[in-house]
């Protein structure tokens, strides 16, 4: 589709005159809770989700992301709460006047259909002039480049055409919000990775408020401008890839985004020089000036540790055992009672740690964060 | 090339035999009447005089239009029946499924000639129903008076398979395709009307052609009923009562095969490239909702009013079976076990005789379908696709239109031993029983087989098993299950088969029980035992469906364990 896309900017930009301008709206979702029975999927949800932004949930499968996605469309049960799209609130109204588009996991395209007619479901349920119907279908069949398949049955494309299908169906109506849920789990690695940047392309072409669901990290941190990360129904936290990844609010979001070493300990001060005790007793210095006192969790990246062969120090201990992974050579070190994660970057040639080698680590005190309990 | 050979012989062999074996008791006799319709009797050249004589007699003509009519009406009023019950269990939620499911099954359990007495005495110009509403409100309904009553009691008799095909068409939309329409605008009968509609429409045409062909073939509910200006009926009563040589029952043979064939055409495309399934795992269904209260009452009064009706045969057969003297009464004048006892006295031929041809046919069934569907699905024989297609092709066989095949194929050629023409030697009977359900039995083996992933096979070819070892210890043992539903099924229902058994039946003394039933009917006197007789029909044919269900349980359990292997690898 890349091809066919940056040849169809200009498709792009008619989809948009004849839409008369863009109408992305922002989400807000203001106390948002809902229960199935006894079981709370979502708690006290609070997002404000910008006009024109590529937002996603994340979080693994259960943390309550796509029960919240259709609420925004509407459906399952109401929740308590209010949602606003742009400045009108959706709580209660049925999904078939909502005006947000959603593509769905399983696709959902019809198969009594030709890919023509799935495609202008919408605009006919709208009532739309059958020449406007035409001009729109063949627009947007020619910007995910399957004008030539437009009188095919879903049932005889691949999965990924049947995806551009898909997509195509909900963004021809134009509207005032894009919602995917997992749009990419049914697509081989190959393909998830060329449609993820498709999908964001075409995004950036129509400035589509964009909510997209996902459980894979690397597809959020790719594509999203902000993340949500979802467990058990609460938001833990909202930031932008990079920050979430360097400054995570909590353990989970620490361990769901990367790598990390978390040890268990408490933050004393020390005269004046504040520092990181675990209960064996191993004690790491840290750096800055208001750190609050109390038990809490060091975090560190594996890459943010230097591995040296050696005794003796702060951060010293055997190798438990090693995995190649390619650009680095991740050890697994038990330092007292803890195992840390530690990555050496690999060249041809370079130096390699076996299975019990004594090592010794080097921490920039600058890198760690302390995670409250 | 040798060791090609070598593996190809056995199954090559087997092939042309039940090749030889469908070819002489299939094709040939079809072909026959096929060929004796377009003969002149007298000079025996080829000619369409028959058809013309055929459409220029009134009688015929007649008869034509009210098999259509019968068809098409039984059709619309099964169609009544059965889209509440499929709507219901599929889109609310509703306690009453358990119901709607027994109601798919009861009436299955009995052929509908035997019932059609019953339902002459609860619901004819002077029976229980009518009675009633005479009484009451001084009115009565013409529920039974002529082909109504046929287009009763076959609607009420085949309405679960469009029942049955219209569930299954509604719980395999996904949930997403109503959702992703309600997304885009659509609702309420908009999105009935382009979504949720075409999609369970190949499954309701499905059902309603096979309800077509069904009608339009059967024989025993008009005899019974004594309606005899219908095709299938005519034929019959030509070649019983005129003889084997008049040209019209074969003038009306091939137009029942030319019908059956036309409803399979229409299933087939109906279904052709449709698969719909699109429900994915755990998501499957329509949306359901809860009833409001008034809605729960109105289901239910329908479902139970339903319930009813499809009982009544059984109600009224078991009231016929155990009634002194029921006549111009709402119910019998007293009760007694006579006619049972009765029934024990002169009937156990036919009870012999019936567990005796079933069993037989069955096991034919079941040892020809797990040699086609094997030669079919796990060799490379040439034209193995049509041996499949052969034995399939008895579906489109009226009974009526074998049997006549059979008597006219099989008069002349004298069986050695019992010194009998073929065609009124008891077996004969069997092999029409056995052809006319292969299909039903095939249908389950090549199920089964196909549940058996070909890597448990490779796996003991790998580790020494020939061929023949690994179907003898791998293949059959894990088919048994589907074996044994296939051997059930043919069994329960070539247990009360009539069409082709009435024409082949030349002796009392070799006559199965569905044969009986209608020899007891025939008489105002024999209808109680008749009955008696038609309640041990019922009791056979149930329990039979019950151990079938059972072991398809079972079977589905074991299959599950085999095809989570073959996911495994």
């Amino acid at each position: 589709m890349t091809e066919s896309t940056t040849e169809a900017s200009t498709e792009a930009g008619e989809l948009h005159r004849v839409n008369h301008g863009h109408r992305a709206a922002g989400v807000s979702i203001r106390g948002v809770s809902l229960s199935f029975g006894t079981t709370e999927v979502l708690r006290d949800i609070n997002l404000e989700i910008e006009p024109g932004e590529f937002f996603t949930f994340l979080g693994p499968s259960g943390s309550g992301k796509s029960t919240l996605l259709r609420a925004i469309a509407g459906f399952g049960p109401t929740p308590t709460g209010a949602i606003f799209i742009g400045d009108d609130e959706v709580t209660g109204v049925p999904p078939w006047r909502r005006d947000v588009g959603m593509v769905f996991q399983s696709y959902a395209l019809w198969p009594h259909m030709t890919v023509r007619k799935n495609v202008a479901f919408g605009l006919e349920e709208r009532k739309l002039p059958a020449r406007e119907i035409d001009r729109r279908v063949d627009a947007v069949l020619d910007l995910v480049g399957l004008r030539e398949l437009a009188d095919r049955r879903p049932t005889q494309l691949s999965g990924g055409q049947q995806q551009r299908v898909a997509l195509a169906r909900t963004v021809v109506i134009e509207p005032r919000v894009l919602l995917l849920d997992e749009p990419l789990s049914n697509l081989d690695a190959n393909l998830r990775v060329q449609m993820r940047r498709d999908i964001l392309e075409l995004q950036r072409k129509l400035r589509l408020t964009t909510i997209f669901v996902t459980h894979d990290q690397e597809e959020a941190n790719t594509t999203s401008d902000r993340i949500a990360v979802l467990n058990d129904g609460i938001i833990q936290q909202v930031g932008s890839p990079m920050n979430l990844y360097d400054r995570p609010a909590n353990r989970f979001v620490a361990n769901f985004l990367g790598t990390a070493n978390l040890i268990d300990g408490r933050v004393e001060n020390e005269a004046g020089q504040f520092v990181f005790r675990t209960e064996d007793g191993t004690r790491i210095p840290l750096s800055g000036a208001n750190l609050e006192i109390g038990a809490g969790a060091a975090m560190f990246r594996p890459q943010d540790l230097q591995v040296a062969a050696g005794d003796g120090g702060a951060l010293a201990g055997k190798v438990e055992h090693r995995e190649f992974l390619g650009n680095v050579i991740r050890y697994s070190v038990t330092v007292g009672s803890h195992n840390i994660l530690v990555d050496d970057s690999h060249h041809a040639g370079g130096r390699i740690f076996s299975a019990g080698d004594h090592v010794v680590m080097d921490l920039d005190a600058g890198r760690i964060q302390v995670l409250p309990d | 090339m040798d060791r090609f050979k070598k593996i190809q012989w056995g199954p090559g062999a087997l092939a042309l035999l039940i090749c030889v074996f469908l070819v002489v008791f299939l094709i040939v006799p079809v072909a026959k009447v096929v060929f004796v319709a377009f003969q002149d009797p007298n000079t025996g050249a080829l000619t369409l005089v028959n058809f013309v004589d055929f459409f220029n007699t009134s009688l015929f003509q007649e008869s034509f239009f009210n098999s259509l009519y019968v068809a098409g009406a039984s059709v619309l009023l099964a169609s009544i029946i059965a889209i509440p019950l499929a709507y219901f269990t599929t889109r609310f939620n509703f306690g009453g499924a358990v119901l709607i499911q027994t109601l798919g099954i009861v009436p299955l359990i009995m052929p509908p000639f035997v019932g059609a007495v019953a339902m002459l005495l609860l619901f004819g110009e002077n029976g229980s129903v009518n009675l009633l509403l005479s009484d009451w409100f001084g009115f009565t309904i013409p529920f039974m008076q002529g082909l109504n009553g046929v287009i009763l009691v076959e609607s009420i008799h085949y309405f679960p398979f469009i029942l049955i095909n219209l569930s299954a068409a509604l719980l395999n939309i996904d949930r997403a395709m109503e959702e992703s329409a309600q997304n885009l605008g659509a609702s309420g009968a908009r999105l009935f009307r382009r979504i949720v509609f075409p999609l369970a429409m190949p499954g309701y045409v499905a059902g309603a052609s096979l309800v077509f062909l069904k009608v339009f073939d059967d024989l025993g509910t008009p005899l019974l009923l004594n309606i005899n200006n219908m095709l299938a009926p005519q034929a019959y009563l030509r070649i019983s009562s005129i003889g084997i040589s008049d040209p019209m029952g074969y003038v009306i043979s091939v137009i029942l095969v030319a019908f059956s064939l036309f409803s399979l055409w229409v299933s087939f495309l109906a279904l052709k490239g449709k698969d719909y399934a699109t429900a994915q795992k755990g998501g499957g269904g329509l949306m359901k909702r809860d009833l409001r209260t008034w809605e729960k009452v109105g289901c239910y009064a329908v479902v139970i009013l339903i319930l009813l009706m499809v009982l009544s045969p059984h109600v009224g057969l078991a009231l016929l079976s155990f009634g002194t003297v029921w006549s111009y009464s709402v119910l019998p004048d007293g009760y007694t076990w006579a006619h049972y006892a009765n029934m024990l006295r002169t009937a156990d031929t036919y009870i012999y005789n019936t567990l005796l041809y079933a069993g037989l046919a069955a096991l034919i069934d079941v040892v020809l379908g797990t040699a086609i569907a094997y030669i079919v699905w796990r060799t490379k024989l040439v034209g193995r696709k049509w041996l499949d297609f052969m034995a399939m092709g008895a579906v489109a066989i009226p009974g009526v239109v074998l049997g006549i095949g059979y008597l006219r194929t099989f008069v002349e050629f004298n069986v050695p031993i019992v010194d009998k023409p073929l065609a009124s030697w008891w077996v004969i009977i069997v092999v029409a029983l056995a052809i006319r359900r292969l299909p039903y039995a095939l249908r389950a083996c090549t199920a089964g087989l196909q549940q058996v992933s070909v890597m448990l096979e490779e796996a003991a070819e790998n580790l020494g098993a020939t061929k023949s070892r690994t179907v003898r210890r791998i293949v059959v043992p894990l088919m048994t299950g589907a074996m044994l539903a296939g051997f059930v099924t043919s069994f329960a229902t070539a247990a009360v088969e009539l069409s082709a058994t009435i024409m082949l039946v030349s002796a009392q003394s070799d006559a199965p029980l569905a044969y009986g039933i209608w020899e007891f009917m025939q008489s105002a006197a024999g209808r109680g035992p008749g009955a008696a007789l038609g309640i041990t029909a019922v009791l056979i044919v149930g329990i039979a469906t019950y151990i079938s269900h059972r072991v398809i349980q079972r079977g589905e359990k074991q299959r599950s364990a085999g095809a989570m292997v073959a996911e495994t690898i």
